[in-house]
């Protein structure tokens, strides 16, 4: 996979997810719906946050690297409820 | 209070938690060592380069076991402007014999080795195991954790949280004032696989010997910087963006990466090479402005969740801090269990020891360097004023004679729109900060 050639979703299939059936972060679409700044949906490194065309977020944790920019870039109280996976469950980086 | 389960409790299994959990195991302290991840090391990312040393006293001759990737043996500093390089290359035989200086290596591979050795002092290790809080008796102390497993809630005389950079337990203590997007950095990277003979050549290195290279101007608009690292047969290219100004210029961070790897300077060093992972991590910037109080009763806090990393330009070191800070939390845990007192009084030996050593003299030294490294005129002014003076001395204008370099620069300031006073104080703060 040389990079030009490479989308995005190719691009998070190299890293390991061990989704677990329960979110892990949820995004209250209703806070969202008025927020100007959109910041989360440009930094989430693994774009997770997708907005709609009627003004809203769609938000998907299933592919998170759990690293905690999305709550600190955002400035809107209780759009964001953020936890850690389940134990033994997320993102799993690889040993050689 | 009844009988706690043991007498430390050490949350997180990055470099912090198992030098915690091997000073206090050997001292002969009953010993729980808490990982969320499957595995030591399978949450944890960083752009490559550990700096050991600090392991002598522990683990002597580390360098014949540790799970390196490449000895650094050269490391360079770029400054990059959409057209130019200028950089400055330092190479070292002695980086590359014992005992070593910087070493290459992956995280899942060195914190998982560095657990073993928690565990072979006798520390017990709990994996898949998530803290979800803290347990405080009626005053306030910190006297164990809850965990997300049944029946999951343990006490203890001593909790040190190793928890990393978004420390919930550091905030649940109460011991930041607030966490502020302007403090933190975000780091993504990409591991790329190339075979080791071409890395050896594009790098002008052999045998186990690597390459360490900071990348200052390459991230665009954004505030930030780039590295590049050799493993064995793999390169680790990446960026480390500062939040605010990311959603700003509405740039994604795998296109700032793309862009840094397309950079005249930077393409033919990654050429051809394959994406083996792409990670991202978040890393405590601001250095002392951002540090929480560090000791409560029955609680001291380690590492990137006390913000020790050291991150000022030319230097990203973080697990030499969290090592070290990890083995002082231990020791001061050790001290505190022996004199039958872990309130904050009885911990105090933890903020003497980080106080007396590198860890705080280092960030003492540097506390105005992430900021200048940060700001505006050290990202987008200083590097195309720099490479434009390196330009010009170095042009062969013929029939025209060359030109004096004080007037160069001269020239070369007043286009770039800096200051004379400016200039003069930014470096003067990078003096007093890295000289
Ligand atoms: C992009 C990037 C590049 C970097 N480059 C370098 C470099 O080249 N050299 C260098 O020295 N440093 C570098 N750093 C910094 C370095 O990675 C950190 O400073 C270092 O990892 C801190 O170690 P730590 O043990 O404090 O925390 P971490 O390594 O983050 O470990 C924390 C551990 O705690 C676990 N944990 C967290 N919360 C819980 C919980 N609630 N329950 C159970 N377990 C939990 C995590 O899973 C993790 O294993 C870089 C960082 C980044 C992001
Ligand atoms: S998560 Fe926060 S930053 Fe993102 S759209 Fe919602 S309110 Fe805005
Ligand atoms: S934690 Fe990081 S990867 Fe996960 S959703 Fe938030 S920003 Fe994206």
């Amino acid at each position: 996979m040389s990079d030009s050639t490479i989308s995005f979703q190719e691009r998070m299939a190299t890293a390991e997810f061990r989704v677990h059936h329960d979110a892990h972060i949820v995004v209250d679409g209703k806070v969202c719906a008025d927020c100007s700044t959109r910041e989360c949906v440009v930094a989430c490194p693994a774009s997770l946050f997708v907005p709609t065309s009627d003004g809203g977020i769609v938000f998907n944790y299933e592919q998170c690297f759990e690293c905690g920019t999305c709550y600190i870039v955002c400035n809107r109280e209780g759009a964001i409820s953020w936890h850690y996976p389940e134990g033994g469950h997320g993102v799993v980086f690889r040993r050689t | 209070m009844s009988q706690p389960d043991v007498d430390v409790v050490v949350v997180g299994g990055g470099p912090a938690g198992s030098c915690a959990a091997i000073v206090a195991a050997r001292a002969g302290l009953s010993v729980v060592l808490l990982e969320r991840g499957p595995f030591p090391g399978s949450k944890n990312m960083y752009g490559g380069v550990v700096y050991p040393r600090i392991l002598d006293e522990l683990i002597p001759n580390w360098w014949e076991e540790a799970p390196i990737q490449r000895w650094v043996t050269r490391r360079s500093t770029m400054m990059l402007t959409d057209t130019q390089a200028l950089t400055v290359d330092f190479r070292s035989e002695a980086w590359g014999k014992p005992p070593y200086n910087g070493a290459t290596a992956f995280r899942p591979d060195w914190d998982h080795w560095l657990a073993g050795y928690a565990e072979a002092a006798g520390a017990q290790l709990l994996t898949d195991t998530t803290v979800v809080g803290l347990i405080r008796d009626a005053k306030g102390a910190v006297v164990g954790v809850r965990t997300d497993r049944p029946d999951g809630d343990l006490t203890a005389r001593v909790v040190i949280a190793c928890d990393g950079v978004n420390s919930f337990l550091a905030k649940e203590a109460g011991l930041y004032e607030h966490a502020d997007a302007k403090h933190f950095t975000l780091g993504v990277k990409e591991t790329l696989s190339l075979p080791k003979e071409v890395i050896d050549e594009r790098f002008a290195v052999r045998d186990r010997h690597g390459v360490d290279i900071e990348i200052l101007g390459g991230t665009g608009k954004v505030n930030g910087g780039g590295f590049l690292y050799t493993g064995l047969d793999t390169l680790a290219v990446g960026v480390v963006l500062k939040l605010p100004k990311l959603a700003a210029q509405q740039q994604r961070p795998e296109q700032l990466v793309a862009g840094l790897k397309a950079h005249p300077a930077i393409a033919p060093l990654v050429q051809g090479a394959e994406l083996k992972e792409y990670s991202a991590h978040l890393i405590p910037e601001a250095g002392l402005t951002m540090m929480p109080k560090m000791t409560t009763s029955g609680m001291l806090v380690a590492g990137d969740a006390a913000a020790l990393c050291l991150a000022a330009g030319i230097w990203l070191e973080g697990v030499n801090f969290a090592m070290a800070s990890g083995m002082y939390a231990g020791e001061a845990a050790v001290e505190a269990v022996h004199a039958g007192d872990v309130s904050e009084n009885g911990l105090r030996g933890y903020q003497r020891r980080l106080s007396d050593t590198f860890v705080l003299k280092d960030h003492r030294k540097l506390r105005r360097a992430p900021e200048l490294v940060l700001s505006d005129r050290v990202q987008h002014l200083y590097p195309g004023m720099i490479a434009n003076v390196a330009e010009r001395m170095f042009h062969v204008d013929n029939p025209h004679p060359k030109p004096g370099v004080r007037r160069i620069l001269a020239q070369e300031r007043k286009k770039a729109g800096v200051r004379r006073r400016d200039l003069l104080r930014d470096g003067w703060t990078g003096f007093r900060s890295f000289g």
